[in-house]
């Protein structure tokens, strides 16, 4: 099994969950965060003044899937979130030791 | 210490009214105010004195029902002053929300409070002392047909001329003052006054102890407003430099760009000075750094509501309903407003590459500052021309207070209302056309500013500029200094980081969400 945590633009999130969601990923857990890469975020005005905006809103993706999916699932989100600039994002990649299903103690894959 | 002096306010307050009641003959219900007489004058073709004097021997009905439009005129005026101050009353909510808007999260209780607080502060102290100071000798109101007994002003004598310093009738609006005119008038002024005292807690948002504020909110509407109100509107001396010098009509200022606005900004000026900018406003270097406010769409939710009382402000300062001049302000106020918007986005769009809105906001204020002396007296090529360069005017004293003087104004207030309150004041000088103002201030004629051929008028309202900057500039300044000394005005730096909103006023605006940017 996988985890994908996949940094995002917030405007993205609709075509990254529908992508998904086409091949068969069964469910995600979306959050809020505020980050910033090689960028260091950009700077923005506001009455003539500008000042840095260094932590930017970001969506972060999380999901697991099992080991077969990894290449459609990273596929599909760089083709959904992709928009060529700077700022599109990141996708980390981990192995996962288990998963349990609270309501029936399932395991493994048959958790997901 | 402290606790005396605030029982002897109380005391002040409570037994006061009992001690400055004494006999006259006002008229609480307005059943015996207008009459006969207030139809007079009342249009072109109205009956003259002695029309009706022959009128009552020759038809006594007549004489009856004129006495009934009489009392109906003042009626109209009176109704159309009363709602034009409700409207007045609404720009508090306005002023609200346009300097929360304006500022961060973490102080937007504070904010709130302090706008909602100098509504009921000013309002006591107006009642106590500043309507008294302001409009006791005013010496009634014509188109209200009554108002008579405030008829003290006091008066130093200079040169073989008469000088109106203050009035003395009126404190705590009993006594003579207990009439169903004056009691008006006091609605109307006393909208106005909150204006100017609500002006400084948008340029000292977000770092001024609440304390203090309370002193600052008594002493303004006590004492500051009313002096120069007084000087302009209740018969003081600004307002006689045309009789006693023939400058024009004296300082005109129609519906408040100097005694409102300037007499706001400019304390405000000295206010921000004394408590000195926020933490992180400039870098080490100088260089200012932008705090952007927390909700723009709540800023110019009240600047639209500002501008929707500023119809009051404009047009119900004619004190009649029965002046049709009434539409041709409204006009004038509206077109200097939208000049202004415009004038002020096309200034940073071309300057600064985006038409930033809360520039444009500011101008739209601005414009409306500026049209607020001058609105009755030009027509709307001028009312255009002056919110044109009250947008403008805006924005480069926005960039000057902020880049050169090194002064934190976190709304623009200095400039929205300081700067343009002054453009307000010299553009009557400038652009008034001669077709308004017949007999202001006991002086013949209409009123005409330096492109209509009276330059005189142009220093009259000069002198108006330097006498506001030098009286309230100084005694706001000092007035700071001195109450920081007694009461701090700078909250702690770490209550500053925190917010406001807990320490200061125990109520948080936001307690739902984390009100705290990652950086500033």
């Amino acid at each position: 099994m996988k985890k994908i945590e996949a940094i995002i633009k917030p405007h993205r999130l609709e075509d990254v969950k529908e992508g998904l969601t086409g091949i068969g990923v069964q469910g995600m857990t979306v959050t809020e965060v505020k980050g910033f890469g090689r960028q260091k975020g950009h700077t923005e005005t506001y009455r003539g003044a500008e000042y840095d905006a260094t932590f930017l809103t970001k969506i972060k993706v999380e999901t697991v899937i099992p080991d077969e999916m990894l290449e459609k699932v990273i596929d599909t989100i760089i083709e959904k979130a992709k928009d060529g600039k700077p700022g599109d994002g990141k996708i980390f990649v981990s192995s996962l030791e288990d998963v349990i299903r609270i309501r029936t103690r399932e395991k493994g894959v048959a958790a997901i | 210490m402290k606790r005396v002096l605030m029982l002897v306010l109380l005391g002040f307050m409570i037994f006061g009214p009992t001690i400055a009641a004494f006999a006259a003959e006002p008229d609480p219900s307005g059943t015996k105010t207008g009459g006969a007489a207030d139809v007079v004058g009342a249009t072109a073709n109205a009956p003259t004195a002695d029309d009706l004097k022959n009128l009552a021997a020759n038809e006594p009905l007549a004489a009856k029902l004129a006495d009934v439009i009489g009392h109906n005129k003042v009626s109209i005026n009176m109704v159309w002053m009363l709602i034009c101050g409700f409207l007045v009353m609404f720009m508090q909510a306005g002023f609200a929300l346009a300097e929360t808007g304006f500022t961060r999260a973490k102080n937007a209780g504070h904010t709130m409070a302090m706008n909602f607080m100098v509504y009921a502060i000013g309002m006591l102290g107006y009642w106590v002392c500043g309507f008294a100071l302001q409009m006791g000798g005013v010496g009634g109101v014509a188109s209200l047909g009554g108002g008579a007994g405030l008829d003290g002003e006091f008066v130093i004598s200079l040169f073989g001329k008469d000088f109106g310093l203050f009035g003395t009738k009126g404190f705590f609006l009993t006594g003579v003052a207990y009439d169903a005119v004056i009691f008006s008038i006091f609605l109307f002024q006393m909208v106005f006054m909150d204006t100017t005292a609500t002006i400084p807690t948008g340029a000292m948002a977000e770092r001024w102890t609440f304390k203090s504020f309370l002193v600052y909110g008594f002493f303004i509407s006590m004492f500051i407003y009313p002096l120069y109100a007084n000087w302009v509107w209740g018969g003081g001396w600004l307002s006689q430099l045309g009789k006693n010098f023939s400058l024009g009509h004296g300082v005109v200022d129609f519906a408040g760009s100097s005694v409102v606005h300037m007499t706001g900004g400019v304390a405000a000026f000295a206010g921000a000075i004394v408590l000195g900018p926020r933490l992180g406003k400039f870098r080490k270097d100088g260089k200012p750094n932008a705090i952007p406010g927390h909700h723009i769409p709540m800023a110019l939710t009240g600047c639209f509501i500002l501008a929707f009382g500023w119809f009051g402000f404009n047009a119900g300062s004619t004190l009649a309903g029965g002046d049709l001049r009434i539409g041709v302000v409204a006009v004038n106020t509206m077109l200097a407003s939208a000049a202004g918007a415009f004038s002020s986005m096309l200034y940073m769009w071309m300057l600064y590459d985006k038409p930033d809105i809360s520039m444009g906001a500011n101008g739209f204020l601005a414009g409306l500052v500026a049209i607020t002396a001058p609105c009755a007296f030009v027509n709307s090529v001028s009312a255009v021309i002056i919110g044109l360069v009250a947008g403008v005017a805006l924005c480069m004293s926005v960039f000057f207070v902020e880049r050169v003087l090194k002064v934190d104004d976190p709304v623009g207030a200095i400039s929205v209302h300081g700067v343009n309150g002054a453009w307000g004041i010299l553009a009557l000088g400038l652009f008034a056309d001669g077709t308004y103002g017949d007999g202001l201030n006991g002086v013949q004629n209409t009123v005409r500013g330096l492109f209509y051929g009276d330059a005189s008028q142009l220093v009259a309202q000069i002198a108006g500029i330097i006498t506001n900057i030098i009286f309230v500039f100084v005694v706001m300044f000092v007035f700071f200094k001195i109450l920081d000394k007694i009461v701090p005005l700078r909250v702690a730096a770490e209550l500053e980081t925190e917010g406001l909103d807990q320490a200061e006023v125990a109520v948080t605006a936001y307690p739902d969400f984390s009100v705290h940017k990652t950086q500033i």
